[in-house]
């Protein structure tokens, strides 16, 4: 747990930047129904020597407005007793293109595999890094399809729930201090 | 870039360590069961906030009647009720059943949400207040009956526990007071304990137990206790309970007091209830 100080940049001094208040929302969109749900507690970290992020999304935080919407998606989706973590453990594959001591925007392309109801798949994505004084945002979106993590819909609403669920991610990172 | 000393996070070491922690601090236990209700009584769930939950109860006559009455189907009687969950942990409901023509109203309280995680609880804790009244015109009978004779108050605590995935147990501590009683041997305070549970068969499939235990029932009184036993199944925004009782009526003041019909003998009825639930008020999220 030693700190990295690095003798020709002291901008993000440190090396691991993280957050336990991002934003993961995800978006269903059909002709009969559209499902919207916010978590606002996702921890997640970045590690801007190697670009390796980690991101472990508690699922029984994911608030709906319908309130039976969000008892089903716990109980029968993604059954968050027994998968009460989703999780993301990947790479920014160009990470040595992110000047992390010059604050701007940049592309990031990451790849990783993703966890969600006990399945894990790999995903890539592009995403922006976006970097300031005193804080990394890291944003991204993208899709998944609900069957390849084993979410079972049953034929009496799959018309109400589209087969690809787009997520959207935000997080703003700062160091972390043990 | 690059560095000497090697202390960072690389390769397959958990980023999250001490960042994450593993458990929250308190996680409500939910899905205790399928709805409101075990069969007859009220269960430890609760309606979410804004939730409307319209809920049609069918009872049939006694199945042992035979073809001619169809097995009991051909005598139906039904509640109409609605129950509305203004918080989370209070919940309100009327209803009107046929027979006796009873309106009932009640008011349901959660004291005590079970929870996992640090600081964990292991039951919940409820409390219901409700009231029936009698809808029948009543003629011209003797001894000449006020309004207040048509009341009936009932006060129900519940303690329960959903142990895991599967299995629910919860108890059901009533005391029920009549206004007006049928004959002088009959006590206008009753007292008894309801004892229900589920079993949870699939992901939408439940089985059901619903069974009171009603104290100092009169020498001879023709009335039993009343046990339900059925299923529930969940399909989205319905959940359906298909159940065989000897109950008879669907509020607490006529089964804990009118049931006279007898497992033992095969007076059982076959139930049928709907509940269907309505996101009224929508929740402000984002």
């Amino acid at each position: 747990m030693a700190v990295m100080i690095s003798g020709i940049t002291t901008l993000h001094a440190q090396d691991r930047y993280f957050t336990k208040t991002g934003t993961i929302t995800f978006f269903s969109k059909t002709d009969l129904e559209n499902i919207e749900a916010t978590n606002k507690i996702v921890t997640a970290a970045l590690s801007i020597k190697t670009g390796a992020v980690q991101f472990s999304v508690p699922m029984k935080a994911f608030e709906f407005r319908k309130g039976l919407m969000q008892e089903h998606f716990n109980e029968s989706y993604v059954e968050s007793d027994k998968y009460p973590n989703g999780s993301f453990k990947g790479t920014i594959t160009n990470n040595a293109d992110i000047k992390y001591d010059k604050p701007g925007t940049y592309e990031a392309n990451v790849e990783g595999q993703l966890t969600i109801h006990g399945v894990t798949r790999p995903v890539s994505t592009k995403g922006k890094v976006v970097v300031a004084e005193k804080s990394i945002e890291a944003n991204t979106s993208f899709n998944v399809l609900v069957a390849d993590y084993k979410i079972s819909i049953p034929s009496l609403v799959a018309d109400k729930i589209s087969k690809s669920v787009q997520i959207n991610v935000t997080t703003k990172l700062e160091p972390f201090t043990p | 870039m690059s560095f000497t000393s090697v202390s960072c996070f690389c390769q397959n070491n958990d980023l999250l360590k001490d960042i994450a922690d593993s458990s929250k601090s308190k996680d409500f236990v939910t899905g205790a069961f399928k709805s409101t209700r075990v069969i007859m009584s009220q269960s430890i769930e609760m309606l979410k906030p804004g939730v409307l939950d319209f809920r049609i109860l069918h009872r049939f006559g006694n199945v042992n009647q035979g073809i001619s009455q169809f097995f009991g189907l051909d005598e139906a009687t039904i509640r109409l009720g609605l129950d509305y969950g203004i918080s989370r942990n209070f919940t309100v409901g009327i209803g009107r059943g046929s027979f006796d023509k009873e309106v009932d109203g009640f008011l349901k309280w959660r004291a005590v949400q079970q929870a996992t995680g640090k600081s964990s609880i292991p039951f919940s804790l409820l409390l219901v207040g409700g009231t029936t009244m009698v809808g029948e015109s009543w003629g011209n009978l003797l001894p000449k009956r006020s309004f207040k004779h048509r009341l009936g108050y009932y006060f129900q605590g519940i303690i329960g526990r959903k142990f895991n995935e599967a299995l629910t147990i919860q108890l059901n501590p009533t005391f029920l007071h009549r206004n007006l009683v049928p004959t002088v041997n009959d006590a206008n305070n009753i007292f008894a304990t309801g004892v229900g549970g589920r079993l949870k068969l699939t992901k939408r499939v439940s089985l059901n137990v619903d069974y009171y235990y009603v104290f100092d029932k009169p020498e001879g009184s023709p009335f039993h206790n009343p046990l339900s036993i059925g299923f529930d199944i969940e399909t989205g925004g319905h959940v359906f309970q298909l159940h065989f009782t000897n109950a008879v009526g669907m509020n607490e003041k006529v089964f804990l007091t009118e049931t006279f019909n007898d497992w033992g003998k095969g007076d059982i009825q076959f139930g049928f209830n709907i509940s269907r639930a309505f996101q009224i008020k929508k929740r402000k999220v984002m």
